[in-house]
């Protein structure tokens, strides 16, 4: 029996709640993927919307397990996994050529397992922390570390956040001299832009270098 | 009665047919590039359909086609795969000719990103 091509697309797409699909370009890209993590609050999904083209996604993860012990599921006796959002976004670049996936992950230690799978494959992680509670940012550079990931620490600047030098976050977060340490308005994409652009940087820095011809 | 968060109707667990332990999944991933590739074979509805259909008029990575489904991951995954192993659907990897990621395509990244401002 035949399949009728039918509007049946267009209801689908009319009927998922994230909106149209947007296509990836025609153009074959070479899809990249870094990671923007931190802990809970500090800006995350902002970040990624603040760049995204297109209006951003989430994906429901679950993850067994590991994070069981630690979340509170006194009041859903038999609850083994935990679901957890993980927003993105993407950006394409030099007409096609690149896209580029921004994950937003959550940064705490219990998301172990999860991290680990969501980053496999990408190309470094922007760690983005608020100088109100400094000391939370050491869950999400400890994962991003045991991931392997070249990372650039970006301080997240709220309308409230006191005045603080970044040599002197530099030194509570006791960051490697090889370490970016920015500052950005994650609702601003120039900032944002200049951020990931740090963090490429860093990435090139780590690659090794290409024997000479 | 009280009213649960909605959430979707049939459980991940069935969309999968109940499948749980990785088989053939293609080396699938969130950024697997996934496009229809030919007729949807007779014989898959449900979710296998949905997949298929969204990824007719275009491609869109797994991830982007898990959020719009409102499919966890994983069983995009396996669906994915059941599609792909019966020539539905066109799969490839994130950077098309395989390659790791090297100096050359991060330092065309950087100019890609310093092009933004």
């Amino acid at each position: 029996m035949d399949f009728a091509p039918s509007s049946s697309t267009a209801a689908l797409v009319g009927d998922v709640r994230s909106g149209a699909p947007a296509y990836l370009p025609p153009t074959d890209p070479v899809l990249m993927k870094l990671m923007v993590t931190g802990p809970f609050g500090v800006g995350k999904t902002t970040f990624v919307r603040t760049l995204s083209e297109i209006p951003t996604l989430h994906t429901e993860e679950t993850m067994t397990a590991a994070g069981a012990p630690v979340d509170d599921i006194s009041r859903t006796p038999g609850k083994t996994a935990t679901t957890v959002a993980v927003d993105f976004g993407r950006l394409t670049l030099t007409g096609g050529e690149f896209v580029l996936y921004l994950f937003g992950t959550p940064g705490q230690r219990r998301f172990l397992p999860l991290w680990e799978d969501l980053a496999r494959g990408a190309l470094g992680a922007l760690v983005l922390v608020d100088t109100r509670r400094l000391a939370d940012a050491f869950d999400a550079m400890d994962l991003v570390e045991e991931a392997g990931l070249p990372y650039t620490v970006a301080v997240n600047r709220f309308p409230d956040t006191p005045p603080i030098a970044l040599d002197a976050v530099r030194a509570a977060l006791d960051l490697d001299p090889a370490t970016p340490l920015v500052e950005v308005d994650a609702r601003e994409r120039e900032g944002c832009v200049d951020a990931l652009i740090a963090l490429t940087e860093h990435v090139l820095d780590r690659l090794p270098q290409e024997t000479a011809p | 009665m009280s009213t649960p968060p909605r959430r979707r109707l049939v459980p991940a667990y069935l969309a999968t047919h109940g499948r749980t332990a990785a088989a053939g999944t293609h080396g699938l991933d969130r950024l697997s590039v996934l496009h229809a590739a030919a007729d949807l074979p007779a014989g898959l509805g449900g979710e296998h359909r949905q997949l298929w259909e969204l990824v007719r008029p275009g491609a869109l990575t797994l991830a982007e086609a898990a959020a719009h489904l409102r499919l966890p991951v994983s069983a995009t995954v396996f669906i994915a795969a059941d599609l792909a192993e019966r020539g539905a659907l066109s799969v490839r990897a994130p950077i098309p000719s395989a390659q790791p990621v090297n100096r050359d395509l991060a330092e065309r990244l950087l100019s890609g990103l310093r092009a933004l401002k």
